[in-house]
């Protein structure tokens, strides 16, 4: 008997140790990437200049960019206005009213979430940069809706599909109509995973490069005007980063900096979200 | 169950003795005529024939798969839910028949439903009740009146009143049914169904949901589908009993009745059985 004691511990922390080792070599790429931006990002991020300042000429003190982060939150924003509402509509029609195109939608929705983004950016140039001869904020915005358009459909899908019949045949029992008890009941049910895949949507299209390469473009100026060309964090990050200077590959790290920040407060911001309504909810 | 009295005696003293006296005065809420039902081509119900008469209490009874739930979805016409699901025949209320009406929330309205499992809405107490009252477009005043109005009828205002503002997952089983028939009083109903309002409910907790039906039928037309026979014979005043028909897989009517004829005189050989136990 104690033998077989001795080995199943033997085995129990041979397993364990081989699951808690193989976590922490998942572990290590993050990791590197966090400390990376962290140390490289710091010195440029620690300025004031740098969140106040547009960009300056390479050799010129206190550049900045400020253009860059209100260029992202406007096309983020813009984007978001677009799509969160007609992402959600359409999630929650999928759900509760199916049918042929309920499918079409759901078929067109997996297809766009693995377009490749390039490809994205390259329809909305055509669609939204040619016929107006001019790149701008919003024709990136929209590019950026369309790429988290898919998501926020089949986040909104998955968590509408989760909440029990019985709370939608209540609805229905009582006298209201369908929409209605799709829209003011069901759907604020499912909120929590609604709003959690609405913002992990804005984090990505806030990651995104490729999409905005020829259609917000890039301005080296300040501007809130969607019209023209807007800047944004990922484009600072791409075209410094390529540049000799090491002046200008600082600033590409203090913007990767503040990129990974907002993904962490997306998040955070996100799991309060959750917390907050199943704490109201409790369990359906 | 060989000595049958022992069952029976309870059945003859049911409740209510006082509404019985009167049994023959009351008008026919629900006339159901030649019901049948199909889901796509499998046919659910056959012929149900009977009248379900206003301010009572009537039960359906029967084995699972009978068809009982069914037929108390086609009251409120909660099987256009369901793709491909038809009724046919006829069940008059009001003089309009509610397998073919076209105003649909206006009937869902007037004949209410309670679930097996009581589904609170994700908000507080109060605007569980408020919900369809708010959606209605009722004024505010009318709306905070509906809310006490039908917590007191469904004998939960006590419990509640002082925290209407708790979320509502926080009541217990018991009192979510209490809450979920509230929620139907709302809007003013003048049938509820329940579909098995107290399965999932202990035994305390069923007795209070049992007055509370019998308070409920001075006012209001009560259906109830129950496994429970004794609930049956404690609350109701006539019973349905159902059976499927095995030779075609569908649910029939095999006895309408007073429910203290019905389970003291069963006139038809496959009740008794039944209502006796000896049903294989």
């Amino acid at each position: 008997m104690p033998a077989r004691n001795v080995w199943r511990r033997a085995t129990s922390s041979l397993a364990r140790g081989a699951v808690y080792g193989l976590t922490a070599v998942a572990l290590i790429p993050l990791g590197l990437v966090l400390w990376h931006t962290v140390v490289n990002g710091l010195p440029a991020a620690t300025h004031v200049d740098f969140f106040v300042n547009v960009e300056r000429p390479v050799g010129i003190p206190g550049a900045g960019v400020a253009h860059a982060i209100v260029g992202s939150a406007i096309m983020v924003g813009i984007a978001s206005a677009v799509a969160v509402p007609l992402g959600v509509v359409s999630g929650v029609n999928l759900v509760e009213f199916g049918g042929g195109l309920a499918r079409a939608v759901r078929l067109a929705a997996d297809v766009l979430v693995g377009a490749p983004s390039i490809a994205i950016g390259l329809f909305a140039y055509v669609l939204f940069v040619a016929p107006f001869h001019h790149f701008s904020g919003m024709a990136g915005a929209l590019a950026l809706a369309i790429l988290m358009l898919p998501v926020v459909i089949r986040t909104t899908e998955g968590a509408v599909a989760l909440i029990p019949a019985g709370l939608r045949e209540s609805g229905l029992a009582l006298g209201l109509p369908r929409w209605r008890v799709a829209l003011q009941l069901v759907l604020p049910a499912a909120a929590p995973g609604v709003i959690t895949g609405a913002l992990l949507a804005m984090a990505r299209a806030a990651g995104e490069t490729a999409p905005l390469l020829f259609t917000g473009f890039g301005n080296r100026f300040w501007t809130v005007d969607p019209t023209q060309p807007m800047s944004a964090l990922p484009l600072i990050v791409f075209h410094d980063a390529l540049t000799p200077y090491p002046s200008l590959q600082q600033q590409a790290w203090g913007a990767a900096l503040v990129l990974v920040a907002a993904m962490l407060v997306i998040n955070l911001a996100s799991r309060w979200v959750v917390r907050r309504q199943q704490r109201f909810a409790g369990q359906l | 169950m060989s000595d049958l009295s022992a069952f029976r005696q309870p059945v003859v003293q049911a409740a209510r003795p006082e509404l019985r006296a009167v049994a023959g005065i009351s008008q026919n809420k629900l006339r159901i005529k030649e019901l049948s039902f199909y889901y796509d081509r499998t046919r659910a119900l056959k012929d149900l024939t009977f009248d379900i008469p206003e301010r009572r209490i009537t039960a359906i009874i029967g084995p699972s798969g009978c068809g009982k739930s069914t037929l108390l979805r086609v009251f409120n016409r909660m099987y256009d839910l369901v793709p491909r699901a038809r009724a046919q025949g006829s069940v008059l209320f009001e003089g309009e028949d509610i397998v073919t009406t076209r105003r649909l929330l206006e009937l869902r309205q007037r004949i209410g439903m309670v679930f097996q499992r009581p589904s609170p809405f994700p908000m507080s107490i109060r605007d569980n009740v408020a919900f369809a009252p708010r959606l209605l477009g009722w004024g505010s005043a009318r709306v905070k009146e509906a809310v006490a109005r039908s917590l007191q009828a469904a004998a939960l205002w006590d419990e509640v009143k002082d925290r209407l503002g708790d979320s509502a997952t926080s009541l217990s089983g018991g009192q979510l049914q209490r809450l979920s028939i509230a929620r139907c009083l709302a809007v003013n109903p003048e049938v509820i169904l329940m579909d098995e309002p107290c399965s999932a409910l202990d035994p305390i907790a069923t007795l209070k949901i049992e007055d509370l039906m019998v308070e409920l039928a001075r006012d209001y037309t009560i259906v109830i589908v129950t496994h429970n026979m004794q609930q049956a014979a404690r609350v109701s005043d006539n019973t349905a009993f159902m059976l499927m028909n095995q030779a075609e897989r569908c649910g029939e009517l095999i006895e309408f009745a007073p429910t203290h004829e019905l389970f003291n005189q069963p006139r038809d050989r496959r009740t008794e059985d039944y209502i006796t136990g000896r049903f294989g």
